[in-house]
């Protein structure tokens, strides 16, 4: 199986899509300049640089795809997407509706973020929910290169708006990815260590330091089931509720700031749909109210690891044995 | 076919007009009574609607904003289904979602309506990029205000479409209003043609209430657009002689100002110009007006006898 960084795979799933549909394009800020091996293939009209303007980006994104076109846009870092919030949240989000379903816009809206390049909190801000709120959108964050290539050969694929969230930390980590035609539905967690006794559900680059909580637990006889949501938007309610069912206890872990973060929404719908199988109180762990600092240790700092993840899961587990 | 446009008869601009005031009118009157919800409306500013649109090809596709009656009525929009959307009902062309603010139509090329003022000048390119990547030979056209050519999405659609080589024409309907606020005051500059030009985009500016000079201009700068496949910006200068809503008691405008523009209605300058050279009788003339209201009136007895949507239509058509 190849091996590929998580950025490759971005750009074999480019790739494979632009050669799928003749309607597939991606412009944005130094797309063609970086996608030079795009742009020998599909030529320069469907990959382009833009002005570094987001906010026309975006609404030319939602012009063309209103308009019969599947665009691909890179607006780099997600703060920058508040210069674009008006295109996709009032027009991509909206205009499908308020025209009584005349319209549908089919584009994916790239943008990196999370902690990893010290950059500070003008280009890394985990604001992913802001996005699960708007109605219209859909919202993937993928954890792993194999994933990434697959979620976004299906967003590129789906009719709706996709925002789709890339986790600096994990960009150019290496990992298996299958080669040839392999989409994932949007809308499908995967559960990528089986457990009985707690549920961790995360997304993004904190998937692996649940799965490294799981392996510390797992050596003091607690058994912990991972659960990687990769899309936040639809979420797969079915597949975390009925893990929280037989677990009883939950710790929802993301590095976006906790407050009114997804996981509040996941800890409501545990409240909601699985009250009478909560064996402890539901639990999140992210970020605190408070921009990201650039310095090294404070951006660590933010982003909530393995070792508080392992300690808050068996504090939960201990609450039940007591 | 998108080149020669067929001879109009100015007697049809003018029975457009009509229908626009009309329709505009039953809704002031309608609000006033709490029949119909306030609107936007576009009176005062027909000649600038009607003189563009008649210019276009029937596969053009057309970006328009809050203040759309006129853009809708003068390509054919139905009054009835327009009625029955302001209104919130089943028979609306978005089914009752819209109301007046983003009604678009997509099978007359009115295409992503927006209200959020500019929003139509960030999507114009987009829609111009796509008609041009998939071969399509209409041209795009996106009407705004003297308000949204202050937004930053003016300045970037722009300089987009220069770039870009875009078939778009721009139709900035300079109504001196933004708002509540005077163009005077939130403008540093009179004409949005003169930011036009700065981008490299050709521009002019007509007698926006001279439907035939509107006509003539918007005709040629549409054949500039077509021959070119580059943005052109057309300046139609007019004036909202009604508020910015209804209902809206304009208490904020000067009234000498108001006055010398409602002397130069647009209605009136073309009905008394036709009447004037011979080209309509003064019985004709009130004809046009009366065949409207009428039509108006059967329009808004259809809207009223429409159902709301079910309920069911609130999360309709939110995913595709």
């Amino acid at each position: 199986m190849p091996v590929l960084t998580l950025n490759d795979a971005i750009g074999a799933a480019l790739a494979e899509e632009m050669r799928h549909d003749p309607r597939v394009l991606i412009f944005g800020e130094g797309v063609a300049t970086k996608r030079q091996d795009l742009v020998r293939e599909f030529g320069g009209r469907r990959v382009r640089n833009t002005p570094l303007a987001e906010g026309i980006i975006a609404g030319t994104a939602v012009g063309a795809a209103g308009n019969g076109l599947r665009p691909v846009i890179d607006l780099l870092f997600a703060p920058f997407l508040c210069y674009a919030m008006d295109e996709l949240v009032n027009s991509a989000g909206k205009l499908r509706f308020l025209s009584g379903g005349q319209f549908s816009f089919p584009l994916v809206t790239l943008a990196m973020t999370g902690a990893g390049w010290g950059v500070g909190a003008q280009h890394n801000h985990n604001l992913e929910a802001w996005f699960v709120h708007s109605p219209g959108l859909k919202v993937v964050m993928p954890s792993t290169p194999a994933d990434a290539k697959a979620l976004l050969k299906s967003a590129i694929r789906d009719d709706n708006p996709v925002v789709f969230f890339l986790d600096i930390g994990l960009l150019y980590t290496p990992g298996d990815v299958p080669d040839g035609e392999h989409c994932i539905p949007l809308g499908q967690a995967a559960v990528r260590r089986a457990g009985d006794d707690v549920t961790l559900v995360s997304y993004g680059k904190t998937v692996h330091g649940c799965l490294e909580a799981a392996e510390t637990l797992a050596g003091q006889g607690i058994s912990a089931e991972v659960i990687d949501l990769r899309s936040l938007k639809p979420l797969d309610e079915a597949t975390i509720l009925a893990s929280v069912t037989r677990t009883g206890r939950l710790v929802v872990v993301h590095e976006a700031n906790r407050l009114c973060g997804v996981g509040a929404e996941i800890a409501a719908q545990a409240a909601e749909k699985c009250f009478a199988s909560l064996r402890a109180p539901v639990t999140r762990l992210g970020g605190p109210d408070a921009p990201v600092a650039a310095s090294y240790p404070l951006e660590q700092a933010f982003v909530p690891q393995a070792a508080s993840i392992a300690a808050t899961a068996a504090s939960l587990c201990a609450r039940q044995a007591a | 076919m998108t080149s020669a446009q067929p001879q109009i008869d100015p007697r049809d601009l003018l029975a457009q007009m009509h229908l626009i005031r009309a329709y505009e009118e039953a809704i002031v009157a309608g609000s006033t009574a709490g029949t119909v919800p306030g609107t936007c409306t576009s009176v005062g500013q027909e000649a600038a609607a009607v003189g563009v649109v008649n210019a276009l090809a029937a596969d053009d596709l057309i970006l328009t904003n809050h203040r759309s009656a006129g853009h809708l009525l003068a390509r054919g929009a139905d009054p009835g289904r327009l009625l029955a959307e302001v209104m919130g009902r089943s028979d609306g062309y978005c089914g009752g979602r819209s109301g007046s603010l983003h009604i678009s139509v997509r099978e007359l090329g009115v295409v992503l309506t927006s209200t959020i003022v500019g929003a139509e000048l960030a999507l114009a390119p987009g829609v111009a990029l796509a008609q041009t990547m998939r071969n399509q030979p209409g041209i795009v056209v996106c009407f705004f205000g003297d308000g949204a050519a202050c937004e930053g999405s003016f300045h970037e659609s722009l300089n987009l479409a220069a770039l870009w080589n875009l078939p778009i024409l721009y139709v900035c309907e300079n109504n001196q209003w933004q708002a509540f606020v005077h163009r005077r005051e939130a403008m540093s500059r009179e004409h949005v043609s003169s930011w036009a030009q700065s981008y490299g985009i050709a521009a002019s500016t007509v007698d926006g209430n001279d439907v035939s000079a509107v006509l003539a201009a918007a005709t040629n700068a549409a054949a500039q657009v077509r021959a070119s496949q580059r943005p052109y910006l057309l300046e139609t200068w007019t004036y909202r002689t009604r508020g910015h809503f209804e209902p809206d008691d304009q208490a904020y405008v000067d009234p000498a100002e108001r006055a010398a523009w409602l002397a130069r209605d647009p209605i009136a300058m073309c009905r008394d110009r036709l009447v004037a050279a011979g080209n309509l009788s003064e019985l004709a003339a009130t004809d046009l007006a009366t065949r409207s209201r009428d039509r108006i009136a059967e329009a808004l007895a259809f809207a009223a006898a429409s159902p709301y949507p079910a309920p069911e239509a609130l999360t309709q058509h939110v995913y595709a």
